[in-house]
């Protein structure tokens, strides 16, 4: 950062002379930002605390809205679904092969999580939880670390009081100091070493992407191909589906609809409507939804307005971890916007 | 994708279109007799009319070229929301990446933002904090620049050993393009520095708008030397999938920094140590202890040609071997290139003079006897730092770190023309 140094102070003295100690805008563009707007996107939260809003939450309430809101990718337990990222375990792994990064193994601050979540969570569902919630949510991400007891509340009083287990497993970047005087050097040209042999082959282990047989292209070309054309839906009210884009953008985070979509956290959603429930190829269902279709039950209308009122009430063991949409003419629009996926 | 001969992207595929253009060589000596059809007949391009213009009002490559695309590696991530794709710098020349190719990394997907909802905040220790619109900005004086941008993750699969075959999958997580925009420093001061005080221990936070959030801490003294808030690169808006309207532009430091759809620039007493810079981004060493705020990119090369996706398809005789070479702490002085793993190396050609934090093309011309070579290229930057060997950086920071793998990067070609990603003692 040295290098930096001087042309700060260079640059700040060249300013301080011409500007003069009023500093007025040079170019008087923008407007004042309001206190209102500031306090709208000044959200961050600083490892001492600075930016963290008063309130407070406890582990059991975490832990209900941990499931509701989390476990889907996190598992119930923070352990992690699939590649999601596990939130809770892992320590003592960091100085071994593939070590398990989580809040409680890693994380320095307790800020980074507690901002985090407030900011950037639920995935696809961003900015929703309240202060409160954030706090109650935080603290279960403790308990499922064993950091804390299953009977805490955590605050912004006691908020500093947290001890991250690995606050004191960081360094400030030492490259320069440790590696520019094996690197920084007149580099060797001729007879460097004596013998060259291949020590690995990326082709033993043959992750490389795009290594389908011919035979397999030719097959996806043909399905594809194969695909008939979306048909028209019934006179589809454009304004209602448009209303019902906006609705799914709550469950795109688990959901694909449309060309090429793929089972993710929920199952592709293409012909749902009128669809047998739990029949997705591919897509490992609650044993309670399976049953479902076992019945052959169908997901009409009916039964897709049922599902999404409250999904745990219609099917009281279904993985899936939304609250639901609680105003009908969003269900409405987001089945008429479904339906526009055979 | 029509023309599946043209396309196919497998190594079965390579050896097909070697032994297809084998059999091209042969069939067109039998027809240079007579003479090559392809001149002595009347070929339909040379009798019908091709389209008009406006045919397509903006162009895309032609289909011939269908298999220059970004690629992903779908076991890398859990879903591509939050993923990674990769820059087919194996089938590209010169320096400036075209931004239908070059590599997007999204951390809750590509969202759009209108320019006329577009809004950007400098809040903080500053004399009045201010918000900004688009056409703003676009009414400060304006500067251009040349700069790559590169992931710290970018080789972070091959740290263990040789992983993935193809440049565009061990080394693409970079793009380099020309940038308009304002510097950082103009803004900042617009809104007044004075309330901030002593400016060299001071930092900014900058912000995306975006689901993420994502949002880095950058020092003072850097906000102030060369970053830049960008709305066109290579001449034309940004893309969707690259920040559109507004990105950071943060000249040698890692790509996530280059906070996308900007919307806020804080100036803060210290660092946020936000998720992406302490559970991510941070570089854990063989004894469990982490570097964070390692921002620099380090000298690094990498041979696009010939390489696993780009074999030799024409036999012994004249051979370029070229590729890429950058630094995020200046210039590219030097590339020098070893044809048997490391034990002799050449002076690479610079197609141009390496300029500061922006890839450098180099070629190497040779007269290829057919036989194996192991293809390296090892990269020198201004400050005379020699971009290093796999095994030496694994001695210093064993095999965990992840990020900022800048070690020299072998392939195996052998006398067929294939090449495979290995590593050499």
């Amino acid at each position: 950062m040295s290098k930096y140094r001087n042309l700060v102070i260079g640059a700040a003295l060249a300013s301080a002379l011409v500007a003069g100690p009023a500093m007025a805008q040079e170019y008087g563009l923008g407007r004042p930002a309001t206190p209102e707007e500031i306090a709208a996107w000044n959200l961050d939260v600083s490892p001492d605390g600075t930016g963290l809003p008063a309130g407070s939450g406890s582990v059991s309430e975490g832990e209900t809205l941990f499931v509701e809101k989390c476990a889907a990718c996190h598992g119930e337990f923070a352990e992690g679904v699939g590649r999601w990222p596990k939130l809770a375990g892992g320590m003592g792994t960091l100085d071994r092969r593939d070590p398990v990064k989580t809040v409680g193994s890693y994380w320095p601050y307790l800020s980074t999580a507690w901002d985090y979540v407030h900011r950037s969570m639920p995935f696809g569902n961003a900015q929703t939880l309240t202060v409160d919630e954030t706090y109650a949510i935080t603290a279960y991400i403790l308990y499922s670390n064993f950091l804390v007891d299953s009977d805490f509340v955590l605050s912004n009083e006691n908020f500093l009081d947290v001890e991250m287990p690995n606050a004191d497993g960081f360094i400030v970047d030492n490259r320069e100091e440790v590696e520019f005087p094996k690197f920084v050097k007149e580099p060797c040209m001729e007879n460097c070493k004596d013998s060259v042999e291949i020590t690995m082959h990326a082709s033993v282990l043959d992750v490389t992407p795009g290594t389908q047989t011919d035979e397999e292209a030719a097959e996806e070309q043909q399905d594809a191909s194969a695909a008939p054309e979306p048909a028209a839906p019934a006179s589809p009210d454009p304004e209602l589906v448009a209303a019902g884009e906006d609705v799914f953008r709550q469950c795109k985070a688990c959901h694909m609809v449309g060309e090429g979509a793929k089972n993710r956290v929920g199952p592709q959603l293409n012909g749902v409507v009128g669809r047998t429930i739990g029949t997705v190829d591919g897509f490992r269902y609650s044993n309670a939804m399976a049953a479902m279709g076992e019945e052959g039950q169908v997901w009409d209308e009916e039964a897709l307005h049922a599902f999404l009122e409250n999904p745990r009430d219609y099917v009281s063991r279904t993985r899936m971890a939304f609250r639901g949409l609680s105003d009908a003419a969003d269900r409405d629009a987001v089945i008429a916007y479904l339906k526009t996926f055979e | 994708m029509t023309d599946q001969s043209g396309s196919s992207t497998t190594r079965r595929g390579f050896l097909q279109a070697g032994l297809a253009a084998g059999g091209t060589v042969a069939t067109a000596g039998a027809a240079r007799a007579a003479g090559d059809p392809l001149i002595t007949e009347v070929q339909p391009w040379a009798r019908y009319t091709g389209v008009g213009v406006d045919a397509v009002p903006y162009g895309l490559p032609i289909k011939f070229e269908d298999d220059v695309i970004r690629r992903n590696v779908p076991w890398l991530t859990a879903e591509t929301l939050s993923s990674v794709n990769f820059t087919p710098i194996h089938a590209l020349d010169g320096t400036i990446t075209p931004q239908g190719c070059a590599f997007e990394r999204h951390h809750s997907g590509a969202i759009e933002l209108r320019k006329e909802d577009y809004r950007l905040m400098i809040n903080g220790l500053v004399d009045r904090p201010l918000v900004f619109t688009y056409a703003d900005l676009e009414r400060f004086p304006r500067e251009n620049h040349v700069y790559f941008c590169e992931c710290a993750a970018n080789s972070g699969m091959e740290w263990a050993g040789a992983q993935l075959n193809g440049a565009q999958f061990t080394h693409g997580m970079i793009h380099n393009m020309e940038y308009s925009g304002v510097p950082l420093r103009t803004l900042l001061e617009e809104a007044g520095l004075d309330a901030a005080g002593d400016l060299s221990g001071k930092w900014i936070y900058v912000e995306g708008a975006d689901a993420s959030s994502n949002g880095r801490s950058i020092p003072m003294d850097k906000a102030l030397d060369d970053v830049l808030v960008a709305f066109k690169a290579n001449g034309e808006a940004l893309r969707k999938e690259h920040g559109y309207p507004v990105r950071l532009v943060v000249p040698g430091w890692e790509g996530n920094m280059w906070v996308k759809w900007l919307r806020r620039v804080e100036v803060m007493d210290g660092p946020v140590e936000s998720r992406e810079e302490t559970s991510k981004y941070t570089d854990t060493l063989a004894d469990g202890t982490s570097r964070k705020w390692t921002w620099e990119m380090d000298a690094k090369s990498i041979i696009t040609s010939p390489s696993p996706q780009s074999p030799i398809t024409h036999g012994a005789g004249p051979l370029v071997i070229t590729g890429l070479a950058w630094s995020g702490r200046g210039a590219i002085e030097r590339v020098d290139v070893s044809i048997d793993g490391g034990k002799n190396w050449q002076t690479a050609r610079l197609a141009a003079p390496g300029q500061n934090k922006a890839v450098s093309r180099f070629y190497l011309e040779i007269d290829w006897d057919g036989s194996e070579m192991l293809l390296q290229s090892r990269a020198m930057d201004s400050l005379g730092y020699v971009q290093p060997t796999k095994d030496a950086l694994r001695a210093i920071r064993g095999e965990n770190s992840i990020y900022h793998n800048n070690g020299i990067q072998t392939w195996w070609v052998k006398p067929n023309g294939e090449a495979e990603n290995v590593e050499v003692s």
